[in-house]
């Protein structure tokens, strides 16, 4: 394979792009291996590194794409803001050494437990730099929140897994950090008693930012926000819940949703397949039920049921047809597992003929040469 | 005024032959090709454009739009699909020689599933009537565009409509989880579902606020969520547009997102309170209206961090509502500003640009110019929170230039909010009215790549042709424009 390419600027980039005859695999520091690998030349984009603006009483953070993630939570938290999706740190998940930058997390479109309440990466993301397929540089979106001049390409970007343009930079809605937060803990509640008690709380008004189940260990309810607002909805749900439940203060609180964000329940199983789905929160414990029929696993709910953490171990086809199968409506990711097995079984659930079919339409009109990232996502356009 | 593309004659040539093979494809009273109920679908919220369409078609199924999409395909004949016709950027303006695809009968409930927060409903409900069904349990749907009484969920996701309480609450694209969709050749399409997230690429959002020009949407699930317990509200006026401005800068800085946050400029607030004698401070330049919402002991503490907000930066008049009536009041003028105008004046036009907030006072001096250019004069509303600008601009049609007057004023306002790091449009679209000024912010090559999504799903341009795009290619030539090498790489490989 020949050397990485690391263009320095966008014209360099679109040089690149527009010169390459095979294809690419972009990478911005390569710590989220998610997705088929990709067989091309290397086009890092680690040069496009650093904050462009910061305007907090705007609640717009620019970013050139590759800048750290690390770099851009410190900086937020300076101002007493945070990029209210709660992006996640899989570094441990997939033995990497940090958590990456911005434009991988946006790229990959990954959310974390507080999802359920402020939106996804999509619901934050303003506005977009890159370069096309066709070595084109473009951009959509602006410094501002509220914006529907043209097409939400921002949005389109994100989730694509660098298969329709390489981001240069990004524009993203910054939001107040919550003053405090405390957790409720509920013990000994199966998994239909713990996806049925999460729905009864998000249905409340307690403004619930986060909602999970680990069997065995606990059903935990997160509110935040200024101290007296999070005392009066915390009481107010032990109230309508009518069960007995520990409260974890502020930093036992945030320890325990960064390791559910960071999918810490699994890391000691270094060698499990891990599945991610995304499925109709009411319907998460049969799903998980009829999955078990079939196959030996552990399992942990966020987002009120709504996202399913599978771990399989000692299945021929990592589990797909088992997981896919009890799936009726959502969908699953193989997040992580083996190169061996993940060219054999669909990483993203197979859409239907005709959203497949609009799908390959639309990257080609982004990269009608099929150079950035092919097969990343789908083995066949 | 703005052309639109020339009708085809050989399609206007057709017209009974083409209303007689839609008759066959939904109920006969479904489709109208003559007469006065023509002249009931020639404009939406954009007034001054007017034009009958060829024929009107009124599905009443998924299947039914499949098949009228798919012969109008086939017979390359232009659609432009419809919701309640409140677009105020022209959005569901027909044209002479298209199908008017009115998604009117498609007015059910279908769904209502508390237990997962989300409702299925049908295009043409409106977006009130959402909120409305589900309120005897105390939910909500939290878009709320100022039409919500008349305009439908199905518009709201072309145009990805807003509110006053997006800032907190989000847009629609924010706020629906799926749609069931059908494509130009008459495919039928599921975007996402009852689940977060949609698989693949987020067509979801690309759908949002793509102002029927992709796809036909005839089925949408919508996040409800639960009212907040309590809202009040402060009413303070100040001295100039800097200091209500950096008022608002503070509350955002200082952690707070209330649930609203508007203000109006002199010329608004003494035609609001004229109109809804709603005890508005006259003598001020600047009015905020701060609407904080959640419990009722969050509420409490957080006016009293807002007022101290506004007292710092030299509140003039300060009043807080005590009770639900109260609140409303201060709200009854804001919310009568549209109609308040046009008591003062015969016409007026209704921009939507958005600008970084900070800009306010300089948006708002080079509105004064533009005003004296233009010899008119011009009302500001002013989503605070999110920088969404509503200039009314007053006019009189009956005066000869005064509407083309008007529309200069308006494109040199949208041109300023470009300047300043701004958008041409917050909440309203693009459309037909604000077409022609989409290249002030977009390049050639970025408006190509837009077109070239749009061939993605509508390779023969027949989907609302005329908005948004200034100038139509055909997909071909978009292809070829800077295709480099011509032929396509290595045709055996896995393409994404």
């Amino acid at each position: 394979m020949a050397k990485m390419q690391t263009p320095a600027s966008q014209d360099e980039l679109a040089e690149m792009i527009a010169a390459a005859e095979a294809p690419l695999a972009l990478e911005g520091t390569g710590s989220k291996p998610i997705g088929h690998t990709v067989e091309g030349q290397c086009l890092s984009l680690r040069k496009f590194s650093g904050i462009i603006a910061y305007e907090p009483e705007e609640l717009i953070l620019e970013v050139k794409a590759a800048t750290a993630l690390s770099e851009i939570e410190k900086l937020l938290s300076q101002r007493g803001q945070m990029l209210a999706f709660e992006p996640p740190d899989y570094a441990s998940l997939f033995a990497a050494p940090s958590a990456g930058t911005l434009g991988g997390h946006m790229a990959c479109g990954l959310s974390g437990p507080r999802r359920i309440k402020a939106g996804a990466a999509r619901d934050h993301i303003l506005g977009i730099s890159g370069v096309t397929g066709q070595g084109l540089a473009f951009k959509s979106g602006a410094r501002v929140v509220k914006n529907v001049t043209g097409y939400d390409m921002p949005k389109l970007l994100t989730s694509s897994y660098g298969t329709l343009a390489a981001m240069t930079s990004i524009i993203v809605k910054v939001l107040p950090a919550p003053e405090t937060e405390e957790t409720l803990v509920f013990q000994g509640l199966s998994d239909v008693e713990a996806v049925s008690l999460m729905s009864a709380a998000m249905q409340s008004a307690g403004e619930v930012s986060g909602a999970a189940h680990v069997p065995g260990e606990g059903t935990y309810l997160r509110v935040d926000g200024i101290a007296p607002s999070v005392a009066f909805r915390r009481d107010g749900l032990i109230k309508l819940l009518a069960r007995d439940a520990g409260v974890l203060e502020e930093g036992a609180s945030r320890k325990l949703w960064q390791g559910l964000r960071d999918v810490k329940p699994f890391w000691p199983l270094k060698d499990h397949v891990i599945w991610r789905l995304s499925v109709t929160p009411s319907e998460a414990p049969a799903i998980v039920k009829r999955v078990q029929e079939h196959l030996d696993l552990r399992r942990y709910y966020d987002w009120a049921g709504g996202l399913i953490w599978l771990a399989v171990s000692g299945s021929e086809d990592g589990g797909a047809s088992a997981i896919r199968g009890a799936i009726t409506s959502g969908h699953a990711t193989l997040l992580r597992g083996p190169a061996e097995l993940k060219a054999r079984v669909a990483v993203f659930q197979p859409q239907a003929p005709a959203l497949a079919a609009l799908s390959a339409r639309v990257k080609h009109s982004f990269d009608p040469r099929g150079v950035l990232n092919p097969g990343r996502m789908y083995k066949s356009a | 005024m703005i052309a639109m593309p020339l009708p085809d004659e050989s399609v206007l040539a057709r017209r009974s032959e083409i209303a007689a093979d839609l008759r066959k494809l939904v109920a006969a009273e479904g489709v109208i090709d003559a007469g006065p109920l023509l002249k009931v679908y020639e404009s939406d919220g954009l007034s001054a454009y007017r034009q009958p369409p060829m024929i009107v078609v009124l599905p009443e199924t998924t299947e039914q739009v499949s098949q009228v999409l798919r012969y109008a395909h086939e017979h390359r004949i232009k659609v432009v699909p419809r919701g309640s016709g409140t677009s105020l950027s022209g959005g569901a303006l027909p044209l002479a020689d298209g199908i008017l695809l009115g998604l009117g009968k498609f007015n059910r409930v279908l769904e209502i599933d508390y237990e997962n927060r989300c409702a299925v409903v049908q295009p043409g409900v409106t977006n009130l009537a959402i909120s409305k069904a589900v309120e005897h349990k105390g939910f909500y749907y939290a878009p709320d565009p100022s039409s919500q009484i008349a305009c439908s969920i199905g518009g709201n996701v072309a145009e990805n409509s807003g509110g006053v309480h997006c800032l907190k609450y989000g847009l629609t694209a924010n706020n629906i989880l799926g749609i069931e969709m059908v494509l130009i050749t008459g495919e039928v399409v599921r975007l996402g579902g009852k689940h977060l997230d949609s698989e693949g690429y987020d067509l979801l959002g690309l759908m949002t606020g793509s102002e029927g020009l992709l796809g036909v949407v005839t089925e949408v699930t919508v996040r409800i969520l639960q009212k907040p317990e309590t809202a009040r509200a402060l009413l303070v006026g100040f001295a100039s547009s800097e200091e209500a401005g950096q008022c608002v800068a503070d509350i955002i800085a200082s952690g707070i997102i209330p649930g609203g946050m508007e203000m109006m400029d002199r010329p608004a607030i003494h035609a609001a309170d004229d109109f809804a004698r709603c005890a508005y401070p006259r003598d001020v330049e600047a009015l905020l209206i701060i609407e904080l919402d959640g419990p009722q002991v969050e509420v409490d503490h957080l006016i009293e961090r807002v007022k101290a907000l506004a007292e710092k930066n030299k509140s003039l008049t300060l009043k807080i509502s005590n009770s639900e009536a109260e609140r409303l009041s201060f709200w009854a003028g804001r919310k009568s500003a549209f109609p308040a105008v046009g008591r003062i004046s015969p016409d007026y036009i209704c921009m939507d640009g958005t600008i970084p907030r900070k800009k306010l006072p300089d948006v708002l001096q080079g509105m004064l110019r533009l005003s004296e250019k233009h010899r008119l004069r011009v009302a500001n509303v002013f989503h605070a929170g999110d920088g969404n600008l509503h200039p009314l601009i007053l006019f009189d049609a009956n005066q000869a230039d005064e509407l083309e007057r008007a529309e200069a004023f308006g494109a040199d306002i949208l041109r300023l909010c470009v300047e300043v790091g701004g958008v041409l449009t917050g909440e309203h679209g693009v459309g037909v009215e604000k077409r022609d000024l989409m290249p002030a912010m977009f390049s050639e090559d970025d408006l190509a790549q837009q077109q070239r999504v749009k061939c993605a799903f509508d390779a023969k341009g027949l989907l609302n042709p005329g908005k948004v795009f200034p100038v139509l290619h055909r997909c071909a030539e978009l292809g070829r424009m800077h295709v480099r090498g011509g032929q396509l790489a290595h045709p055996d490989l896995p393409r994404f």
